[in-house]
């Protein structure tokens, strides 16, 4: 019977059994014999001296095993490392201490470890530790730490400018002087807090006897933390082994090696005991990376009929008190080289002030970068629309990259591979009825005004190829690994570098499978997260598992098939040439009745009692893939509001995503992908803020004060969708993990502001509260 | 230390606690049911939900020795007979969940909203579920799997109903 070909099937997911029973294995789930637990004592100032620090009364409380402090550290544990050394920058490398020496620089600063043998017993003695601060003035805005006189955070910093980098193409002041309009705006681009329901945590276990650790850690790149902790930890890789199987979610949080593993590794080499530190919500607030964070000032240069001809950007990217793993990344490369986004603007200047602050370390958050781009661009083209009395949708149009001009060269250097960007406006506008809206826009009387926006949007996404990330300054090359492995029944183990924490891979890598060797799903195990598995990985972020590891994953399979065809030949007498293959089966060709199932040819490789000459037995075979291009999805949002001008409160009525991500593997799985990603950058646009007060506390430091959108905050999404394969890989993809957060947020401020055009409202900075609308309409209104 | 005793998924359990443990970590720690999970400590983001004498509760706002004598279901109590629960069936049909971590309180808060409501609207399942925060899904799928439990139990009770009458 032939198999079922799974590709493109909606087909429910094969990690959802253990998930909906309460038998997953995430981190804190972890329980080992002799387990004992870590608590790290954080600064509770944003700025200050550490005078004195005594844990002499820590040390005897109830259960203590040890307490770590920074002297305790000295020649075992290097600082945190940086690894995105951004070139032509001057970039700067302050240390970053695991734990503080005598300067704490950010509410969360790590001060002390305690580890006892229940989690109560060492925060209890962690409150015992005798911290005496001098506090000093903090700064936690980038523009105002830049200022002459501001408070100094590294000595290595001067005026606590951490990189000063820039991106030109074309020549943007020739275009602003030869343009009829040039309009100009700030935008904020505030600060979020990534808030992964799992917060971060890891489980040391230290062998003694064979010197080997077992960490277990909520990582979206196990392979890169195993790499880290051996460079930083002095522990050989063939020592070491990483587990993330299943992780709470990550949205880029879970990219960087903090300080939390580093010192359960260590306390657990110490005691020969496992140890355990899992973050509560709250730490989490204060010392998992926070996203974002840019002032910008942006112009835009056009032709009175439309045409956009130019783009300048000045950023001031707030870095945190220290760079984290790939921050310095994020706010240049992957923000700069998408300035232009659809549209065939051929000049664009950016520079990009990083600067350290009182704040806890920004890196990468859902987007990363693409979104800070796609916001303040969307923005300016609705502004130019605005001056030059043009609908939306047209000056959009007027501006794509026409899709017969693919393969396109970006003004910023970027090669995209494929677009029909009208086709996914034109379908959003349809869905929408964009029309009727403007009419029923046009009638309106009274205090609720209806609002209208639109974003039209491409990323870069399958953050490859290694070759660019080695131009940018990245410490690790971008490709992805995967190993098939056919066992002598036929069932199949894939063991991929990708490491997925949500995102359904161990669903959509079996369809994989079963598309390229067509051996059913069921039979088909994705293994992921396990160092001692895997060959290597570099990880799950920037929309790259499908594009970057499916492919390999492809490519691993055809090896396979070549080398069962062969086997295949050679037990039917016939030569590989006259061997067909199709649906699981290997047949001579014009004799379809002789031939051979896959499963029947892996159990001969591995009785291996006749193979062909110079075939070695067994099935199964890996591939390094490393894509020669990006993938670049692309589409268009629209989302509709209805602004009470009385209260400020915007209404979300109705949002609309027309995304392209190339080929889908999975539909259900790609619309839950979108579905997630809008829920985020609505919520950046509307609701969340990470806030913190001139003293460096962060004021929004719960979940109470951090506003995590619920179920009622949203209307029901309306999806559509268009199919421009990628010519960058065989499948075709493209990738779906970052679309909401990118294309939203401008769409739901365009919205807004259109909705209070009649008051002469250009701009309302992220997110739109209430207050701020409410503000917004007052000022306008008293002509303030 | 306090003796605690509860009915957990049926089975009696027991344990000794510092007075001041929470009834989640009584689960997790004592009991050794990993699958209600911490999502956060101002009792904001209901990944521990449980059914506490049958009622959807955040066993982190619940002190341990509080639920003495009471009776626990968990997640790992919801499927009946190897059979899943329909909310699981829902979850699973429907995508209602990406990375699992707030699925297990989800579920259990739905159990509790489908209790005294058993065929909610959308709106009444987003202002039920506004509890428990998602991070990964965006709700709709949630809403959806809700919807499909709804439906399922409809007709089960429909045709036991049937039975009954007969």
């Amino acid at each position: 019977m032939a198999v079922t070909r799974m590709f493109g099937a909606a087909i429910k997911r094969r990690e959802d059994p253990r998930l909906i029973t309460g038998k997953g294995a995430y981190t804190d789930d972890v329980i080992l014999p002799g387990m004992t637990h870590m608590y790290i004592l954080r600064s509770p100032h944003g700025h200050a001296l550490i005078k004195r620090l005594d844990t002499s009364r820590a040390r005897q409380m109830p259960g203590v095993l040890a307490v770590l402090t920074a002297q305790d550290l000295e020649g075992k544990l290097a600082g945190m490392p940086c690894a995105w050394l951004i070139p032509n920058a001057d970039l700067k490398l302050p240390p970053y201490p695991a734990l503080a020496k005598n300067k704490v620089r950010y509410v969360g600063d790590g001060v002390a470890a305690v580890v006892a043998e229940t989690a109560a017993q060492a925060r209890d003695a962690a409150a015992a530790i005798e911290v005496e601060y001098e506090p000093l003035p903090a700064v936690v805005n980038q523009e105002k730490a830049i200022e002459p006189g501001a408070p100094q955070l590294h000595d290595e910093a001067p005026n606590n400018i951490a990189f000063t980098f820039k991106l030109n193409g074309g020549d943007y002041e020739a275009a602003a002087r030869e343009a009829d309009v040039v309009v100009k705006q700030r935008f904020v681009n505030q600060r979020l807090i990534p808030s992964a329901m799992e917060p971060r945590g890891a489980v040391a276990q230290w062998n003694p006897g064979t010197e080997e650790l077992t960490l277990w850690v909520t990582s979206q790149n196990p392979h890169v933390e195993r790499l880290l902790i051996s460079l930083t930890l002095g522990i050989p890789e063939t020592k070491i082994r990483v587990i993330s199987r299943d992780v709470g979610g990550g949205f880029g949080s879970k990219i960087p090696y903090y300080m939390g593993e580093a010192l359960a590794i260590l306390a657990s080499r110490e005691l020969g005991r496992p140890v355990k530190w899992m973050e509560s919500r709250s730490e989490n607030f204060q010392a998992t990376t926070h996203g974002r964070d840019h002032i910008q000032d942006v112009e835009m240069a056009a032709k009175r009929d439309g045409t956009i001809t130019g783009i300048k950007v000045k950023a001031y990217a707030n870095m945190g008190a220290y760079l984290s793993t790939a921050a310095p990344g994020v706010p240049t490369w992957l923000f700069t080289l998408m300035v232009t986004g659809p549209y065939d603007i051929k000049n664009m200047s950016a520079e990009v002030i990083g600067v350290f602050t009182n704040t806890t370390p920004t890196d990468a958050y859902r987007g990363a970068g693409r979104p800070e781009a796609t916001y303040l661009l969307e923005r300016m083209v609705d502004l130019v629309a605005r001056e030059l009395n043009m609908d939306p949708a047209e000056i959009r149009r007027k501006n794509f990259i026409p899709a017969d001009k693919f393969p396109y060269t970006t003004a910023e250097g970027l090669l995209y591979d494929s677009g029909n960007y009208e086709g996914t406006l034109n379908k959003a506008l349809q869905l929408v009825g964009y029309d009727q809206l403007r009419q029923q826009q046009k009638a309106q009387t009274g205090t609720k005004r209806l609002g209208i926006g639109l974003s039209t949007y491409v990323e870069v996404c399958g953050l490859a190829p290694s070759q660019a990330a080695g131009a940018m300054g990245f410490q690790g090359g971008l490709w992805e690994s995967a190993t098939v492995r056919v066992h002598p029944t036929g069932k199949v183990t894939v063991l991929t570098g990708s490491s997925p924490h949500g995102q359904g891979e161990e669903t959509t890598f079996a369809q994989i499978v079963n598309s390229e060797l067509g051996i059913p799903v069921e039979d088909i195990e994705v293994v992921h997260g396990d160092t001692a598995a895997i060959p290597f990985g570099m990880g799950t972020y920037g929309s790259r598992s499908t594009a970057v590891g499916g492919t390999a994953l492809v490519f691993a399979c055809r090896k396979v098939r070549d080398k069962a065809a062969r086997i295949a030949a050679h037990l039917l007498e016939v030569s590989p040439d006259d061997i067909e293959f199709q649906d699981g089966k290997f047949t001579v060709k014009g004799a379809p009745d002789r031939g051979k199932t896959i499963q029947e040819v892996a159990l001969s490789s591995y009785l291996a009692w006749s193979m062909p000459e110079g075939v070695t037995p067994g099935l199964e075979e890996s591939h390094f893939h490393d894509p020669t291009n990006n993938t670049f999805p692309f589409g268009c949002h629209i989302c509709v509001v209805e602004v009470d001008t009385e209260t400020g409160e915007v209404k979300l009525q109705r949002y609309v995503a027309v995304d392209d991500v190339g080929t889908l593997i999975n539909p259900m799985i790609v619309e839950g992908q979108i579905h997630g990603g809008l829920a985020q950058g609505i919520g950046q646009a509307l609701f969340e803020h990470g806030v913190y007060d001139d003293n460096g506390q962060l004021l929004s430091g719960t979940l109470a004060d951090y506003a995590v959108p619920r179920a009622d905050m949203f209307p029901r999404f309306e999806l559509g969708n268009q199919v421009t394969p990628s010519p960058s890989n065989p499948m075709g993809v493209k990738g779906v993990g970052e679309t909401g957060t990118i294309a939203s947020t401008p769409a739901v401020i365009n919205a807004v502001v259109d909705a209070l055009s009649s008051f002469g409202i250009k701009h309302i900075d992220m997110p739109a509260t209430p207050e701020r609308v409410w503000q917004a309409i007052q000022a306008a209104s008293t002509g303030r | 230390m306090a003796k605690v005793q509860v009915t957990v998924n049926g089975q009696t359990r027991e344990g000794d606690v510092e007075p001041r443990t929470l009834l989640v970590h009584f689960i997790r720690d004592t009991l050794g049911l990993t699958g209600t999970h911490v999502g956060c400590d101002t009792s904001s983001c209901g990944a521990c939900t449980v059914l506490l004498d049958g009622k959807a509760v955040k066993s982190c706002t619940v002190l341990a020795v509080q639920a003495n004598g009471s009776e626990i279901t968990t997640i790992e109590g919801l499927a009946q007979g190897g059979q899943l629960h329909p909310l699981q069936e829902g979850f699973w049909e429907k995508h209602g969940l990406q990375c699992g971590f707030c699925t297990p309180g989800m579920i259990m808060t739905a159990v509790d909203l489908l209790k005294h409501n058993p065929s909610p609207t959308e709106q009444e399942i987003r202002a039920g579920i506004e509890g428990v925060l998602c991070r990964c899904t965006g709700y709709q799928n949630i809403v959806a799997a809700i919807q499909y439990a709804a439906e399922k139990m409809a007709q089960q009770s429909g045709q036991m109903a049937g039975a009954g009458s007969r």
